[in-house]
Parts: C-alpha cells; sequence; structure tokens
C-alpha cells in the first residue's frame, strides 16, 4: 500500500521461548479506522506498543509516516501521535485542567487550546477538579483529551470506551466520526466488537502473536461464509401459516427454521439469501415482516476462533 | 545519542518540584531542618553539662551529626518511588508515548526532586544559620555556608541512589526495602565495619587504604568535609590520624561527593534503557 501511514514487517517481539507477537505484516492507510481485535493474550497490547515505539522488536520493522519507530526523527512524529492506554493512570493530585496543560507542555504545543479540548470531551464543568475525584468515566474522556492534544495525525486507543457511560460512548464515537472526516487515522481495540463493527474500516483479528484474519468486516464475513439470519413474522399466527412456509421453503437450501407463535427465525447462506427472500415475496399478505440480520462481528470473530479451537 | 531537550526536562522537574511545593513536602522538611539545628545547636554540649549557643566549630560538628542521619534518609524517601511509582500506577507508559527521551524523563525527574530537596536543606539550615548569627558572630558565615552546600550535595547522592534503586527495583515495596536498607549500611553499619578492619589489622593500613575506603561512603565524605576544617574538632573525632591532609582538600572530597551523584545516576540511565 503506498500510502501506509503504519508499516509493519515481519515483526516479532519474544519473551524468553513466550512468542507475543509471531511476525505480523500489517499496513494502515492514512485516514483508516483500523480496528485490532483478539482475545486477552492475543499480542494486541504488545503491537500496540511496539507501533509506538514503547517496546523494541525482537525483529522486524516498524515504520510510521516513512520513520522507523526509534530515535530523534520518530521523536518529531510522536508530537502528532496521541495515544490512550488501556490501562490509564493519570496524576490524582493535579485538576483536569492542569493534566491537560501538562501533556500539552509535554507535548510542545500551545496549552491555550487546553480548556476548549476539556469541554470537548464533556469535562468542562470539572475542569478545576482534582482528578482524584474524577469517575471512571470522567478519567476515561481526560485521558482522550490528552490523546487530541495537538491536533494529532495518528491515534492509538487501547479500549477507548472503557467505563464511558452509553452516552460518553455515543459522544466518543460522534467525535472519532470528526476526527475520520478530517483525515485522521484511528487505530483502536476493543472487546466489545458489537461497538466498533460499524466503525472501523478494517480490522485485524490477532490470535497467538499472529494476524490470522485482515480486511472488512464484510470481507471477514464473506471469507467466513456465515449464515445470515431471517426473523419473518407471519399474519396468520396458527399452524396453517407455518405449515404453509414450510412447504414454500422446502428446497431452499434452508440451514434451520424455528417457529412459533407466528414467528419464524430461518437462517440460510450468503448465496441463498436473494433466492430466499424472492419465494417469501411469493406468500404475499401472508408475511407481516421480514428482517435480515448480518452476522455480526462478534460471530465472525468467534467463527475464526473456533477454526483453531 | 540522540540530543537532550532541556525543554523537556524542564517539564518534568518543574512537576516534580511543584508537586512537592504543593503536598507542602519542601515547607515541612525546611521547618524540621530549622528546629532541629536550632535545638541541637543550643543543647550540643549538653552532654558535656552546658547549654547554649557556643562556637561555629562546635556547632557545625553537631549538625553535622544529625545531616548525616536526616538527609540521606529524607533523600532516600524522596526518590525511591520516583520511576518504580510511575510504573506501578501504570503512567510511565504515557509519559513515554510522549515526545519525550527515557534519559530526559529521568533526568527531569532526578532535577525536580533535587531542587525541592535543595530548596528545603538551604531554606531550612539558612533560616538557622540566620538565626545564628545573631548568637555567634558574622565571622563563621563561610563555613556555615560551606556546611550547607556540603548538606545539599549529601543530599543529592543519596537522592541520586534512591533513583538508581526506583529505575532497578520490580516494585515499590521492594524499592523502599532496598532504600532503607541503603541508609542503615551507609549511615549507621559502613563506619562500624571500618573501625572493626581497622582494630584488626591493628592500623597496619590505615595511612595508605583507610582514607580510600572513606572516600566509598557519602556521609564520611560529608563528614570530612564539614570536620576537617576545625583542629579541634578533627582530633576529637580521630580524624588526624587516619586521614591525610593531602586527601582533605575540599575540591577532591567535593569532586568524589560529585562522583556519587553521577554514578549511581550513570547506572540508572544505564538500566533504563
Amino acid at each position: 500500500m503506498t500510502n501506509s501511514l503504519i508499516d509493519i514487517r515481519g515483526v516479532h517481539k519474544r519473551y524468553g521461548d513466550v512468542r507475543a507477537v509471531d511476525g505480523v505484516d500489517l499496513q494502515v492507510v492514512t485516514g483508516e479506522v483500523f480496528g485490532l481485535i483478539g482475545h486477552n493474550g492475543a499480542g494486541k497490547t504488545t503491537l500496540f506498543k511496539m507501533m509506538l515505539g514503547l517496546l523494541p522488536a525482537t525483529s522486524g520493522d516498524i515504520h510510521i509516516g516513512g520513520k522507523a519507530v526509534r530515535g530523534a526523527a520518530f521523536r518529531e512524529m510522536r508530537r502528532s501521535i496521541g495515544y490512550l492506554p488501556e490501562s490509564l493512570a493519570l496524576y490524582d493530585n493535579l485538576s483536569g485542567l492542569e493534566t491537560l496543560r501538562f501533556f500539552a507542555r509535554l507535548k510542545g504545543i500551545d496549552q491555550t487550546g487546553c480548556p476548549v479540548m476539556l469541554a470537548k470531551v464533556g469535562l468542562a464543568a470539572a475542569a478545576d477538579q482534582r482528578v482524584r475525584g474524577y469517575s471512571k468515566g470522567m478519567r476515561q474522556r481526560l485521558g482522550f483529551a490528552q490523546a487530541l492534544l495537538g491536533a494529532p495525525r495518528l491515534l492509538f486507543l487501547d479500549e477507548p470506551t472503557n467505563g464511558l457511560d452509553p452516552h460518553g460512548i455515543q459522544e466518543f464515537y460522534q467525535i472519532l466520526r470528526e476526527l475520520r472526516d478530517r483525515g485522521v487515522t484511528v487505530v483502536l481495540t476493543s472487546h466489545i466488537l458489537a461497538e466498533i463493527q460499524q466503525r472501523v474500516d478494517r480490522l485485524a483479528l490477532m490470535r497467538n502473536g499472529r494476524i490470522q484474519a485482515l480486511g472488512t468486516v464484510q470481507s471477514l464475513r464473506e471469507e467466513q461464509n456465515l449464515s445470515l439470519s431471517l426473523r419473518v413474522v407471519l399474519r396468520d399466527r396458527g399452524a396453517r401459516g407455518e405449515a404453509a412456509l414450510r412447504q414454500l421453503l422446502a428446497g431452499q437450501g434452508i440451514k434451520e427454521f424455528e417457529s412459533g407463535a407466528g414467528v419464524a427465525r430461518i437462517e440460510c447462506s450468503r448465496a441463498g439469501k436473494m433466492a430466499l427472500l424472492g419465494a417469501l415475496a411469493g406468500l404475499g399478505a401472508e408475511i407481516a415482516d421480514i428482517e435480515v440480520h448480518e452476522p455480526s462481528l462478534e460471530d465472525v470473530f468467534l467463527g475464526y476462533t473456533d477454526q483453531l479451537t | 545519542m540522540s540530543r537532550i531537550e532541556f525543554r523537556e526536562v524542564g517539564v518534568i522537574a518543574g512537576k516534580e518540584f511543584h508537586d512537592r511545593l504543593r503536598n507542602r513536602w519542601v515547607l515541612a522538611v525546611g521547618v524540621v531542618f530549622t528546629i532541629f539545628a536550632l535545638v541541637i545547636a543550643y543543647f550540643g554540649a549538653a552532654q558535656q553539662g552546658a547549654v547554649g549557643f557556643r562556637s561555629i566549630d562546635v556547632t557545625i560538628a553537631s549538625l553535622v551529626s544529625l545531616v548525616i542521619y536526616l538527609v540521606p534518609l529524607i533523600a532516600l524517601i524522596l526518590g525511591y518511588d520516583s520511576i518504580v511509582g510511575e510504573r506501578e500506577r501504570g503512567s510511565l507508559e504515557l509519559l513515554l508515548s510522549m515526545p519525550i527521551t527515557r534519559f530526559e524523563l529521568l533526568l527531569g525527574k532526578f532535577l525536580g526532586l533535587a531542587s525541592a530537596l535543595g530548596v528545603a536543606t538551604v531554606a531550612g539550615f539558612g533560616l538557622a544559620g540566620v538565626l545564628l548569627i545573631y548568637q555567634i558572630g558574622s565571622g563563621a558565615i563561610f563555613h556555615y555556608v560551606g556546611f550547607i552546600v556540603s548538606a545539599v550535595l549529601l543530599g543529592l547522592a543519596f537522592l541520586s541512589m534512591a533513583v538508581m534503586v526506583s529505575v532497578l527495583a520490580q516494585d515499590r515495596m521492594r524499592a523502599s526495602g532496598v532504600a532503607i536498607a541503603l541508609w542503615f549500611f551507609y549511615v549507621l553499619i559502613y563506619d562500624l565495619i571500618l573501625l572493626g578492619v581497622l582494630v584488626l589489622s591493628e592500623g597496619r593500613f590505615s595511612m595508605n587504604f583507610f582514607p580510600v575506603l572513606l572516600l566509598l561512603n557519602p556521609a564520611d565524605i560529608f563528614r570530612i568535609l564539614n570536620i576537617f576544617g576545625f583542629e579541634d574538632v578533627r582530633q576529637i573525632y580521630g580524624l588526624a590520624a587516619v586521614f591525610p591532609e593531602t586527601l582533605a582538600n575540599p575540591w577532591l572530597l567535593g569532586s568524589a561527593m560529585v562522583f556519587w551523584i553521577l554514578a549511581p545516576l550513570g547506572v540508572a540511565t544505564w538500566r533504563f534503557k
């Protein structure tokens, strides 16, 4: 990929006999929102830390913005990188505003934008309050504000919605949308797959230190060839309606069929979806409603992980 | 090796210093130094059956004993969790993701803590000195200033050791244990060992080996720096017999103290990478 902002080639990280990261090749394109998912201990955080230059790779190369993640050149690059760690620890004795000012000074950027940044993450009212008195969600918001200081070109967000309430999660993804619109590249991890499946452009699934799958959510769904699920609501809630449905669907390649109380749940292959919908259309007014459910990212994740268990 | 950015060093140092100002650490330590200095200056000769402010040499000799116990302990407590504490809390990772090198972070930490310790020492003993001048005259001000400077250097040497321990230790608990062990060793045990060796060897290597061994302990360097200039006190401490005058050069002793500040910091820098 020619416009890769992050370029990882043949990266290994070993701790004695343990291979935390085992031969990862990965490119993240400028302006992309990239998800890194995997079970605990899959190597996501280790790879994150190596991308940030916090851990040296045992072998292989990592370049960000064309610069190796070490030395003076990468130090300058760090001014345009924001990082929100999974285990966020801030200074309890400082207020929210003082915390941002401290990190702004370290990044060498103007501190006058700090109050605005606090307001952006919904902490304007708590700006002068000591972090000691912040809730977990408020700390996470402050951590996010810290990562956004200096208008970064690249953001690394490790479990960014940890501790946020639903309102906070919604605000976080709103800000993420704005960043994507501005062309900021984002790499994020999350265990809440339902949250990120609509929000990442591509993702990598890590397992045992390796990238097991890489692509868009849709391409991974197709690669897994997971069934789609349809929920069909019949007008006739009696056995007659179900029997008619069963008869109609005979020979349509139906994988599963469950029904009761006038509601049927049907599973079919992606290839058979249109044929099935066509057949259902044949029932006409007998059908009150049809819902089509694509396999979730969680189904895809479990599909890949089950392959090797 | 990349260039040192002193602006970033200053940001870290400034935070460490202001943290100690804000939580009144500097004030508390300064007040402790002032009170102890005045009390010891007044009661320093009580064992000889007299109280009251006496000559500067006796006053400094009394204060030296206080400083040797107190300053290393305070410096070790101040610095032992400077790095391991950040690591254990999880804030080190975020700091190191900033445009700052590990060496700059370490240097900033040390300089910030050193400033806090230095200000507390100078203010504490300085205020006591101002009060003492009224009692014992201003003629000895040069010696007293030298005493304060050497007390600061002693503090920095032990602070440097504490930072080194903080880098090497796996957790805060172990770091605090090692820091206390260092204090016991250098302040309480080291001289006893030397004394034992001196007695066992029946003074055979006293003029060659013993003075060098004294330079291996910053607390002893501090003692020699402050005591050697006063003939009476030197005789009382028995230093004249075992420490050659050629080695008692203040610049040499000062250099040895600077070595004790730089060497542990060097080890800390090497291991922190």
